[in-house]
């Protein structure tokens, strides 16, 4: 077995077999649904019908603006919120990282009232995309700085750098792999923005996302939602494809470090000015639409009560939620749970694959695509594609299990894979010279290694499927509703006690989020020693 | 301590795993499962069920699938292969489309004698009249009150000066009640009034948004937990019932009112799929949705109006809600052909 070419041939078999769990999964789960949706219904309709209507040409445009806009201020507020929060420890410091992910999943109709203000507006969409999304850049960037080795930043320093020039010419430049990502993802979430946009937009202004709802839902023309959703798709691959191309000739690998802390207090007279100001903003602006939600909670037309809390555990007489609160609040453990499982696994092995190839900066791209495409039409493709035979999977709850995956493995790509890419190189060639195959590199030197990245990863992957509404609401038959789907059916009533129960659930629902994000925070710090 | 990760997933999953053995319900007792797919609102007492399953010997599964809208997508998308037995929740806007591309097995129940002629608007029997919840203006009755202005009482009092910027309405293209409300001013006046009565209440400072919810609960001045201040809104017939089954404190009146002038009706109706495989069990429950027992059950439930003449309506419904006798309406074929031009056409004039 010494022979180079045996070893050769099994390490291009563990290869293929790495990269086939992350095909198989994402070709079941997401490019057949699609492909079935497509074939079946678009009949006569093209995409170039859909570009020949001056009005859902109108569409097209004020999504791809509204998402750029988006993406370029979630960065500018998001990278110093990072690098705040990866770099500099200062009191308050873990109430903001967890603030910043909670905002994720907040159910928009809720957290919608506080940016709708009087009326609504492109002012209150930027301000809602961005609050949304801070914690895309928080989590993708931040977790590539907090890893980042401090040597960096102290020689810089050394050198006579201030802390202005440290985070432009060396922070900003080693993490662009990560921005890029980031701003990949935030892009693509602004670009299928839904509830969003709905709420806060105006009718004057639709997106492709909301074109769709309403073609599918209002009008029933599903062939022109899915000609709306090829057009989505092919603007969202030609940008990923441009990102990759540029991304791959920026592409910098640096030593990152395992597990220690790349944080430390403010030292420096400008430090201490910048967490001064930044901290405060920052809390204001994460904090204040979950703070207004909990005054909402307890909040009556006579006086203040905990009494919404209290009936939690009830049914209540002629509520739209035919089962108690926190029925739904085991049931969305139980799936997000399962579906931050499945979304680990495959996308780690998808990371891997991609820190190994040399056309990991494409493959890294085409991972992204699920994110780009319409979730109300991925929902109908599975109603589709999983209807007979060994795949008549209709009813399972797996099903959804795996749409909610296939929504999260983006993240733990990008939040996993710079990790290991970045690490990958010495260690492994230092392995492989020692005699470790690829496998024992993997499970013993890389793993280890990428562990805080990929329990960051299970934290995100979890918020996402939690907050998760368009499939989830529609793929599979549950005995009993996840809370984002409850939310939405107290919403649907008139009342004080729906609105009074929506509002008690969505604190719960921040409540659970925040539990599992600081649970992973703190499990994660003393459980894997120093390489 | 690494070992800390697997065992923490594996409880995940031993507990996901447990859940999901859990939920499949099966029906060994060799009696046929009727699967009733229907909306997210749809909902019915459990005693309602029961009795209905003792009596039959149907084992009732009911499905949500999501909003209106989709789950008729979905039955068009698996029509001839249905992912149930029974759909409910059709409504007169969406079902000729349903019924063109063979959704249903036309089924013409006995009980069909009970209900009002007024509600069997499909002439084929591929769908069956369940229940009707009707869209109307709602007013906030305090508001009036404190206030040297009668609440409005027709449509046309809305592009009235003194009604200036009261009114907020959805938009048709992605709202449901919106559509209504819009269908509602094209039968009171007609192919050639409404658009000048749309402009004009443009000109009087109407607000419009996309969804009900941002509209009763955003901006509506009566919602009980809204932040609104406009006191008239498009919603439903029976909104004010709710305000008072679903207030937080106790309330000895409604504290907002339909104008019964500006109802649309919206009736809902069910079906058998065609391609069921159990097509007898499928018609039983076509007629338990028509037995008077569901029939009294559904106010309570879902907050709509019974469409059988035998039905009585729970003292709530007599004391707080006022059943429309002749709602606005237009003939479901036509709204179906002509819905997207007339929306496209309130587009240009409203948003444009």
């Amino acid at each position: 077995m010494d022979r180079p070419d045996a070893r050769l041939s099994r390490t291009t078999v563990g290869r293929l077999a790495l990269a086939a769990v992350p095909a198989v999964f994402l070709g079941l789960f997401f490019v057949y649904p699609l492909v079935s949706i497509v074939g079946s219904v678009i009949g006569d309709v093209s995409p170039g019908t859909v570009l020949g209507d001056a009005r859902l040409r109108g569409v097209i445009w004020f999504t791809t603006w509204q998402a750029v806009v988006s993406t370029a201020l979630t960065l500018a507020a998001g990278l110093p919120a990072a690098y705040l929060l990866a770099r500099f420890r200062f009191p308050g410091r873990s109430t903001l990282r967890v603030a910043t992910l909670v905002a994720f999943v907040l159910p928009t109709v809720v957290v919608g009232a506080a940016f709708a203000g009087p009326r609504p507006s492109l002012a209150a969409l930027f301000a809602a995309h961005v609050f949304f999304n801070l914690a895309v850049v928080v989590r993708v960037v931040g977790g590539f700085w907090a890893q980042l080795d401090p040597a960096f930043e102290d020689v810089a320093a050394e050198m006579g750098a201030t802390g202005m020039r440290r985070f432009t010419d060396v922070l900003l430049p080693l993490a662009r792999p990560s921005i890029v990502g980031a701003a990949t993802l935030v892009f693509l979430f602004t670009f299928t923005s839904f509830g969003v946009a709905l709420l806060l937009a105006g009718p004057a202004r639709a997106t492709i996302e909301v074109e769709i709802f309403r073609q599918t839902s209002q009008l029933l023309n599903l062939p022109v939602a899915a000609a709306l959703t090829l057009v989505q798709l092919a603007i969202v691959s030609g940008l990923l494809w441009a990102t990759s191309l540029t991304e791959s000739r920026t592409r910098v690998h640096q030593p990152v470090v395992a597990s220690s802390e790349a944080a430390r207090r403010p030292r420096t007279r400008g430090e201490r000015a910048f967490v001064a100001v930044a901290g405060p903003l920052l809390a204001v602006a994460v904090l204040a639409p979950p703070m207004r939600l909990v005054w909402r909670s307890v909040r009556t037309s006579t006086g203040l009560t905990l009494g919404r809390y209290l009936d939690l555990g009830s049914v209540r007489e002629g509520s739209a939620l035919p089962i108690s609160p926190l029925d739904a609040v085991a049931t969305s453990l139980r799936v997000a749970s399962g579906a931050a499982m499945v979304s680990i696994v495959v996308g780690v092995f998808a990371a891997w694959v991609v820190a190994r190839s040399r056309r990991g900066s494409w493959l890294r791209a085409l991972s992204a695509v699920p994110l780009g495409v319409s979730a109300v039409t991925i929902g109908f493709g599975y109603v589709v594609a999983f209807d007979a035979g060994v795949l008549d999977l209709r009813g399972n709850v797996w099903l959804l299990v795996a749409a909610q995956a296939v929504v999260a493995v983006p993240f733990v790509v990008r939040l996993v894979e710079p990790v290991l890419s970045a690490t990958g190189m010495e260690l492994r060639e230092q392995a492989a010279a020692l005699g470790a195959s690829p496998w024992q590199t993997a499970r013993d030197v890389l793993l280890p290694v990428a562990s805080r990245a990929i329990l960051g990863a299970a934290a995100f992957a979890f918020a996402v499927a939690l907050g998760e509404f368009g499939a989830t609401a529609f793929v599979a038959r549950l005995d009993s509703p996840t809370m984002p789907v409850a939310i939405a059916r107290l919403l649907s009533q008139p009342g004080a006690a729906s609105m009074g129960q929506a509002t008690a659930m969505s604190v719960v629902l921040m409540a659970v989020t925040a539990a599992i994000t600081i649970a992973i925070d703190r499990f994660r710090v003393g459980a894997f020693g120093r390489i | 301590m690494s070992v800390r990760i697997p065992v923490v997933f594996l409880a995940a999953a031993v507990s996901l795993a447990a859940a999901c053995s859990g939920s499949e319900t099966s029906s060994d007792r060799g009696q046929p499962t009727i699967v009733l797919l229907t909306h997210d609102s749809f909902d019915v007492s459990r005693d309602v069920v029961r009795s209905f399953e003792r009596e039959s010997g149907i084992d009732l599964q009911i499905v949500p699938a999501g909003d209106a809208g989709q789950l008729v997508n979905r039955a068009i998308l698996t029509a001839g292969n249905p992912e149930g037995d029974v759909l409910f929740g059709v409504d007169d806007n969406l079902f000729p489309k349903a019924v063109e591309e063979g959704v249903f097995a036309p089924y013409e129940s006995p009980d069909l004698s009970r209900v009002d002629d007024a509600y069997e608007l499909d002439p084929t029997h591929a769908v069956t009249p369940v229940d009707h919840g009707d869209v109307c203006l709602n007013v906030d009755l305090d508001w009036f009150d404190g206030r040297e202005l009668d609440p409005p009482t027709d449509l046309t009092d809305l592009t009235d000066g003194r009604y200036r910027g009261l009114t907020v309405v959805e938009n048709p293209a992605t709202s449901t009640p919106g559509l209504a409300f819009l269908l509602a001013t094209i039968a009171r006046f007609g192919d050639d009034g409404w658009q000048a009565y749309w402009r004009d209440l443009r000109a009087n400072d109407a607000l419009v948004v996309d969804g009900w919810e941002q509209a009763y609960f955003g901006e509506f001045s009566g919602a009980g937990g809204g932040e609104g201040e406009r006191p008239i809104v498009v919603s439903y017939a029976t909104s004010p019932v709710a305000e008072v089954l679903l207030a937080e404190e106790p309330l000895d009146r409604a504290p907002t009112a339909a104008i019964t002038e500006s109802c649309y009706r919206q009736v809902e109706f069910a079906g058998v799929l065609a391609g069921t495989e159990e097509p007898e069990g499928a018609r039983e429950v076509i007629d338990f949705l028509l037995s008077r027992s569901f029939q009294e059950d559904v106010p309570l439930r879902m907050f709509v109006f019974p469409v059988v003449s035998d039905a009585e309506l729970p003292e709530a419904f007599a004391r707080w809600a006022e059943e429309p006798e002749s709602p606005l309406a237009l003939p479901p074929v036509r709204v179906s052909a002509e819905r997207e031009a007339w929306v496209q056409t309130w587009t240009d004039l409203m948003l444009g």
